[in-house]
């Protein structure tokens, strides 16, 4: 089975075409989704991209997480299938309520731009299941103003306790040093996975990490992995 | 019905740290301003509602803060009123 991913599109995304051209690269069926759209029949995976949605006015993601697409993203997402936000559409999911806790301006004020390290700490989702193995440390760039992930301490206790935290800033050993931390993320969250683990927010871009002429691959592992898990058990793909 | 003025104040809580306001307070003596602490960077939203009493103008902007003009996760707020 070609699963169809679906790349919504706000007014100021600007990471929705590399997305497309890596989950296309990947070899799935891709189809852009305009934020006034509401019908998502024929889609398997629903990708938020990075960017500026709605200029990011008053918050970031505060607009999108309101648009006629996330009413339908909320109805997808409830029904199981796989959503990713990443980086901006972190943000939104935020937002919308669709994760828990919030992106914070960077702790340093500055926008980050460059490839970081994370640390997969969970295999129990889509997005982690294929490929890979707990503890792996993925090279992943990262591009963002506000990506400090806080959440209260319940918040954290709880996602900490029903294994909910995808990824975390580390360094090539795999440590959570402070160094490594490049946003003032708390517990170094760089993703994280919702009740029902079928919704991933990462502020990396695995998609800048697929095609080898444009830096590393290990963005594959994450976006290979989705396609992978919806292929039925027992069949080739 | 009534118009009112609502000046909504948005400030990150009090337990979350703010980095711009700590980056302000650290600039402000080698600028020559001493004595100053406790510098908090927030925004402040003013907009005119219409409703047919002081307390149902307040619910509508009071839901609408909750809602979207501030993020109840890491921001509070506080709202002011005044018939226009």
């Amino acid at each position: 089975m070609i699963p169809t991913v679906g790349v919504v599109v706000f007014p100021g995304s600007n990471c929705d075409r590399d997305a497309n051209y890596s989950f296309d690269y990947l070899g799935a069926k891709t189809r852009f989704i305009w934020h006034l759209e509401t019908d998502l029949e024929g889609i398997d995976v629903i990708v938020l991209p990075g960017g500026f949605a709605y200029g990011d006015y008053l918050r970031t993601g505060a607009m999108a997480a309101w648009s006629p697409v996330m009413a339908s993203v909320k109805e997808f997402a409830a029904s199981g299938k796989p959503v990713i936000g990443i980086c901006n559409g972190f943000q939104v999911l935020c937002e919308a309520g669709l994760l828990p806790g919030a992106l914070r301006r960077n702790s340093g004020l500055k926008f980050r731009c460059m490839p970081v390290r994370i640390r997969v700490e969970t295999l129990d989702s889509p997005f982690t299941s294929g490929g890979m193995w707990p503890g792996q440390v993925l090279t992943i760039p990262i591009a963002h103003f506000d990506g400090s992930y806080y959440a209260d301490d319940e918040t954290l206790e709880e996602l900490i306790a029903t294994r909910r935290i995808a990824f975390r800033y580390c360094d090539a050993d795999g440590e959570l040093t402070d160094e490594a931390n490049p946003n003032g993320s708390r517990l170094h969250i760089a993703g994280i996975l919702n009740e029902q683990r079928n919704v991933l927010g990462m502020m990396p871009h695995p998609e800048r990490a697929v095609d080898p002429a444009v830096g590393g691959t290990d963005g594959r592992l994450i976006l290979a992995s989705v396609l992978y898990a919806l292929q039925p058990a027992g069949e080739p793909s | 019905m009534t118009k009112f003025a609502a000046h909504i104040n948005v400030m990150p809580r009090a337990e979350i740290s703010d980095p711009q306001g700590q980056t302000v307070e650290r600039t402000l003596p080698s600028i020559g301003f001493q004595g100053i602490s406790g510098v908090r960077v927030g925004k402040r939203i003013t907009l005119t509602v219409e409703a047919p009493d002081e307390q149902s103008a307040r619910t509508i902007v009071s839901n609408a803060s909750q809602k979207i003009l501030a993020n109840p996760v890491i921001e509070d707020y506080e709202l002011e009123l005044t018939p226009l």
